[in-house]
């Protein structure tokens, strides 16, 4: 088994070993023929204007090709792997594929992958006209069709608003507190994203116009009517919350409570199991703190939290630590004690406790060497000549 | 395939529309020719040769008879019943602007000036509005690309929506300098250019002559347009001077060109069933 897939890993190395990596894409073409055309999108992702580039560079069947190669390779790779073809995901190819072809380069965009080709072709724009030449839509000859359709429509929803309300005022049946759109947790379409609905490039004017034109509608006390069409044109915000996530208390068997917490300095992980037994020992990896930590800088580090709050001597503390040196594994496990006091703490002295600071991780790392200087501020000894 | 029609038309140089022009007199466009006339002089000097057609088929007898037909009548889509004189003035179209905005040019066509405004001629309206309205109902007809372009933003709407009704293509927006000059690189190669562009109003937002009307002066596009007494009617082919602002007159000049529109291309969907019923009558093989 491991001889036959060292063999197909090697062919199908051989076979995509004619691809230049340099590229965004690699097709995973485990069939007979080679795929020889070396596909550089990135010319066509930067490109301004789509119809300069040429009716289609990647035509309607090319396209569809691409699809079934894509879709073979998978099977073939999930072969590969031992996994069942059927319930291979996207995650798994990316997975497969970063296991087949390790790379030690740093920029994801330059790694090997292996794609849908919808998501690796730009979505491209058939050829606009007929076989008589007459264009298909109305607005052809503006050079913006979808944009400016989009705001054809637009306004003429906000012009059907305004009749249906002069309408109502006509038969005395208007009223100021109509059913509003709410939008409270949502936000407008940036212009990268309205871009990419309508497959045509629009400048910053042309989006502020459209922002601008679209708070008009909604300005109206009617424009309920249009609900579903606004919410095309939002997305939801992400819930961001600002206060500490404050864990539960849980208790064992015996009744005692207790709480974890955990935290990083540098590169020094610590996690800490505080007890609520009231004797005040501390172990550290198995250790005695005081054995582990011979210097007093760093069991201050320890204490400092359990002295802030006045409660020396109530909780009990497994802790367990590695990565970094003595300093940066101290401050570590000092603030997983500061995140795993927060559950027996009462509101106010959260409060204080972030107050002093011992809540917020230190986000200070060592920084990087920079060519030219000897370190990452220190420079190369001067010499005037 | 309905492009060739408007293309022979011309190569030849010879806009064969209409006989209508015999009655206009002060012909403004001495390099417009008509029916037949071999012409002399400066303007026309590449309008001489009459292509020969190739050997007459059975289905090309029957293009012929469908686009010669309309020629042989001077108003041969009825376009006189649609308007008269009083609907132009109810509309409100003989008003133009103070004395102080006119266009030099614009003078001949003036009936005069009341009060500093200046009062358009209405009897000069209805002959260039009705050639007008004959020359674009001739273009439908030929399945030609028709442009409605305007530059207001408050009739913008309307121009689009009278567009959209009538299967053609509307323009009112920002005009970007090469899409007529520059076509084949910002649409695309094998690009169709408009074969009449329909100005309802000349002017852009900065009260200067639109690009589109130089613009389609030297792509050889034909224009009507609709000239106010502060416009130049000098590079439109077909001038309509009439009033461009009050929403009546613009409302009224939309429902007129639709109904020309519709009028026209109807009226050909119905020569080729005829046409196509006749020669299937006479040829039993085609």
């Amino acid at each position: 088994m491991a001889a036959s897939s060292g063999r197909t890993v090697g062919s199908f190395l051989w076979k995509c070993g004619n691809f230049c990596f340099n590229f965004n894409t690699v097709s995973s073409n485990l069939t007979r023929q080679v795929l020889s055309r070396q596909l550089c999108v990135s010319a066509v992702f930067h490109r301004k204007n789509l119809a300069a580039a040429g009716p289609e560079k990647f035509s309607e069947e090319f396209i569809k090709k691409q699809v079934e190669e894509f879709n073979i390779g998978k099977r073939h790779l999930a072969n590969m792997m031992g996994e069942d073809p059927e319930t291979f995901t996207q995650g798994d190819i990316d997975r497969s594929i970063a296991y087949l072809f390790p790379s030690g380069l740093f920029d994801n965009k330059a790694k090997p992958l292996m794609k849908h080709p919808d998501e690796v072709f730009p979505k491209q724009r058939a050829v606009q006209w007929g076989a008589d030449g007459r264009p298909f839509h109305f607005l052809f000859y503006t050079g913006k069709q979808s944009y400016y359709s989009l705001m054809h429509d637009t306004f003429t929803k906000a012009l059907a608003v305004e009749k249906h309300q002069d309408r109502l005022r006509g038969k005395g049946l208007f009223t100021q507190d109509a059913k509003q759109i709410s939008l409270v947790g949502s936000r407008w379409l940036l212009k990268e994203e309205l871009e990419e609905l309508l497959v045509e490039t629009i400048s910053d004017h042309d989006y502020a116009r459209f922002i601008q034109l679209m708070e008009r509608l909604l300005s109206l006390p009617y424009c309920s009517a249009e609900e579903d069409f606004v919410q095309r044109y939002r997305r939801q915000l992400e819930i961001q919350s600002s206060k500490q996530q404050v864990q539960p208390l849980q208790y064992d068997q015996h009744g005692v409570a207790y709480s974890t917490g955990d935290g990083r300095r540098k590169t020094a992980t610590g996690t800490v199991l505080l007890r609520d037994s009231g004797s005040g020992s501390i172990s550290i990896n198995g250790t005695n703190y005081v054995h582990y930590f011979p210097v007093l800088q760093d069991r201050e580090q320890l204490m400092f939290p359990l002295h802030f709050m006045g409660v020396l001597g109530r909780f009990d503390m497994q802790c367990s630590v590695s990565g970094g040196g003595h300093s940066s594994q101290a401050g570590a496990l000092r603030l997983a004690i500061s995140r795993a006091m927060l559950s027996f703490l009462s509101e106010g002295q959260v409060e204080t406790m972030r107050q002093a600071g011992l809540l917020t991780p230190d986000p200070r790392i060592k920084e990087r060497k920079k060519p030219g200087q000897e370190g990452a501020r220190r420079k190369f000894t001067w010499k005037k000549r | 395939m309905r492009s060739k029609e408007l293309s022979v038309e011309r190569q030849t140089g010879l806009w064969r529309c209409t006989d209508l022009r015999k009655g206009l007199c002060g012909l403004r466009h001495p390099w417009l020719v008509s029916a037949g006339y071999s012409c002399s002089g400066p303007f026309c000097a590449t309008a001489v040769a009459v292509k020969t057609l190739p050997l007459q088929t059975a289905s090309t007898d029957v293009t012929d008879r469908i686009l010669n037909l309309p020629l042989q009548m001077p108003d041969f889509f009825r376009l006189s019943e649609l308007f008269s004189l009083k609907d132009l003035f109810d509309a409100r179209v003989h008003l133009g602007h103070k004395k102080g905005c006119r266009h030099r040019l614009m003078e001949p066509y003036l009936f005069g000036s009341r009060l500093d405004q200046d009062i358009i001629d209405l009897d000069q309206t209805v002959e260039h509005l009705q050639s007008a309205l004959n020359f674009t109902a001739h273009i439908a007809y030929r399945g030609g690309v028709i442009l409605f372009v305007s530059r207001r933003r408050q009739f913008g709407q309307l121009v689009e929506i009278t567009a959209q009704d009538c299967g053609e293509y509307a323009h009112t927006r920002y005009w970007q300098g090469g899409l007529l000059t520059n076509a084949p690189i910002q649409y695309g190669s094998g690009v169709r250019l408009p074969d009449l562009i329909v100005f309802l109003s000349t002017l852009n937002n900065v009260f200067q002559q639109h690009v589109g009307v130089r613009d389609a002066a030297k792509m050889n596009i034909p224009t009507v347009g609709l000239v106010d007494s502060n416009c130049n009617p000098s590079l439109v082919t077909y001038p309509v001077p009439g009033n461009d602002d009050t929403p009546a007159a613009m409302e009224l000049y939309c429902r007129l060109f639709k109904m020309t529109i519709n009028r026209a291309k109807d009226k050909r969907r119905q020569m080729e069933l005829l046409q196509g019923l006749s020669a299937a009558g006479l040829t039993p093989g085609s």
